[in-house]
């Protein structure tokens, strides 16, 4: 397509059109969405049984996932191949097969359609012409990949495995995330006033955390003084960022600065206590996949978080709150209470929540200027502080390869 | 008074406070080994545990005012509360559920209907007045926009 506002300066400069205008948003539908990625369907624990059946999307396209009688997965776009309603209507059921409500029109679990309703007609009258053939009209499916319980699909031909396209320390990460059976604890939805890709980019976004989100630095739950890092892998699509348990009490990067307020403490800090579940002494680590995946360890939280565009300046941020289905009582209600951390109300992510409305009403009316990410470079290698925009510039690395900008 | 009346003067008083922005007052309404929890109908249904907001304390409660005031960051905005009349479920152990509607105007004078819900809610007599030993927050949807910050 056609440029969209001036880059320059490589990665780090983002023309804020790339956020506001429509144009982009259907492109992107064809071009990112159903092109040569793996986006996140939903979990493999989500449909265990044969005809088990989620509804999800892939951009702004409505797909379902279903477990068929084989025990394969399979997924199609959420369409009937007659007039375009919506096949399954519900966020997830068992079925044997799908019938469209509108007319009738049946289809097998793999999104074949089988049999068209009064295809004959009716006492001999109407139907459909001798030239119709039902083998003609074929749903539009995606092909599935699992890792570690988690299910992604793509409409290309052309991407590459899935393993091979998240990278080495993305899968390293999600087989340690996944090493027992996930069991999902929660879903909520919080809709976001803003562009899909601010939302992207706030994931990929280590520099902001423990300055916009003050409750982690007051309270000394994550410092960029404390160890850790970021990795990026070589097509930028993804990452994964680390911050391990503290080693030290106190550090001085951060006087004079709205986020130090050494006066605050916790009445109950039961809150943040935790196990070292994986014995590796994580205390923060947040990935991503591009385009529409991201997944939190904190402390003991779990959480994943599938964004949806729903307009050029909506975005639903879909939360799935994860345990492991062997938790004792005792490290359940951890999570539980850990959980204030996360989610729409969160205190390390509720202002995530209004921040992209923020860029979005601020750059309003600046269609010639641009959005800055020097910090850390210019670069998408992986780097050893998280003082950097390497993972946002990796996301632009993607995006503007598939878009051709 | 009647039971019903005194637990709506309740969650008269307990929205008053919340709306007035008088947010140090809110964990009062709850005993101190309590459970207030933020969930939708489709959760409960689900049996998923987890809510967006979950403490088993009223100090928790307090250190969420104390976050609200001096640590997260969120547009001015104010709620109104609108609470139904609370429907008793069991007089003996004090459950009742109440519906409401929570009307959130963001300081640029926007307006929307933010939550539709209830209550249910287990209640004990405490130095005379009534309190919140659990007030689980089982709200329509499972969308909310943008964030909660304020106390639903």
């Amino acid at each position: 397509m056609d440029q969209v506002g001036q880059w320059t300066h490589g990665l780090t400069r983002v023309p804020f059109p790339v956020y506001q205008d429509p144009a982009v948003l259907d492109q992107e539908q064809r071009l990112v969405f159903e092109g040569p990625v793996w986006n996140y369907l939903c979990l493999e624990t989500d449909i265990p049984g044969h005809g088990d059946w989620r509804t999800t999307f892939v951009g702004r396209m409505p797909v379902v996932v279903v477990r068929t009688e084989t025990g394969k997965i399979a997924g199609f776009e959420n369409r009937c191949l007659h007039r375009g309603a919506l096949i399954c209507l519900d966020n997830a059921g068992n079925s044997k097969n799908f019938t469209c409500v509108y007319h009738a029109w049946r289809y097998d679990l793999s999104g074949t359609l089988k049999s068209v309703a009064f295809g004959k007609g009716v006492n001999g009258r109407g139907g459909m012409p001798d030239s119709f053939r039902i083998g003609d009209h074929v749903t539009r499916t995606l092909r599935i990949e699992c890792f570690s319980g988690l299910v992604f699909g793509t409409f290309s031909d052309a991407v590459v495995d899935l393993e091979t396209f998240i990278g080495p320390e993305v899968a390293a990460a999600l087989r340690l995330t996944a090493s027992r059976p996930l069991k999902v604890i929660g879903r909520f939805t919080e809709v976001l006033p803003n562009n899909w890709k601010l939302y992207a980019e706030n994931v990929r976004d280590t520099y902001h955390a423990s300055l916009l989100h003050v409750f982690f630095a007051t309270f000394r739950i994550n410092r960029l003084s404390q160890g850790g890092g970021v990795s990026v892998s070589d097509s930028g699509a993804c990452h994964v960022s680390t911050t391990l348990a503290p080693t030290q009490d106190t550090d001085s990067a951060y006087a004079g600065m709205r986020s130090v307020d050494d006066g605050l403490h916790l009445s109950d800090p039961s809150m943040l206590d935790a196990e070292d579940e994986h014995g590796d002494r994580v205390r923060q680590q947040i990935l991503s996949v591009f385009p529409n995946f991201a997944m939190q360890r904190t402390y003991n939280v779990m959480a994943i978080r599938q964004f949806v565009p729903r307009g050029v300046d909506k975005t639903d941020l879909n939360w799935i709150y994860l345990g492991y289905a062997d938790d004792t009582p005792g490290l359940r209600r951890r999570r539980l209470k850990q959980l204030n951390l996360a989610g729409p109300a969160g205190f390390v992510s509720m202002e995530d929540g209004c921040i992209g409305n923020f860029v979005e009403r601020g750059a309003v009316a600046a269609p010639h200027g641009v959005s800055l990410l020097e910090m850390g470079g210019g670069g998408t290698e992986s780097q050893d502080t998280r003082a950097t925009e390497t993972a946002i510039r990796g996301f632009w690395k993607m995006w503007r390869g598939m878009m051709g900008q | 008074m009647t039971l019903v009346s005194r637990i709506a003067a309740l969650n008269a008083e307990y929205a008053a406070a919340i709306d007035d922005d008088r947010l140090e007052e809110w964990p009062a309404f709850f005993v101190e080994d309590c459970l207030y929890k933020i969930t939708s109908a489709d959760n409960l249904r689900d049996g998923n545990e987890a809510g967006i907001v979950f403490a088993d304390s009223r100090a928790m409660l307090a250190d969420r005012v104390l976050a609200l005031r001096r640590a997260n960051i969120y547009e001015r905005q104010t709620y109104r509360h609108i609470i139904s009349t609370p429907r008793v479920i069991d007089a003996g152990g004090i459950i009742a559920e109440t519906p409401f509607l929570v009307v959130r105007t963001m300081r640029d004078g926007r307006m929307d209907l933010f939550v539709a819900g209830r209550y249910r809610d287990r209640l004990v007599v405490d130095a005379g007045g009534l309190r919140l030993a659990e007030r689980l927050v089982i709200c329509d949807s499972s969308h909310f926009d943008t964030l909660v910050a304020i106390p639903l």
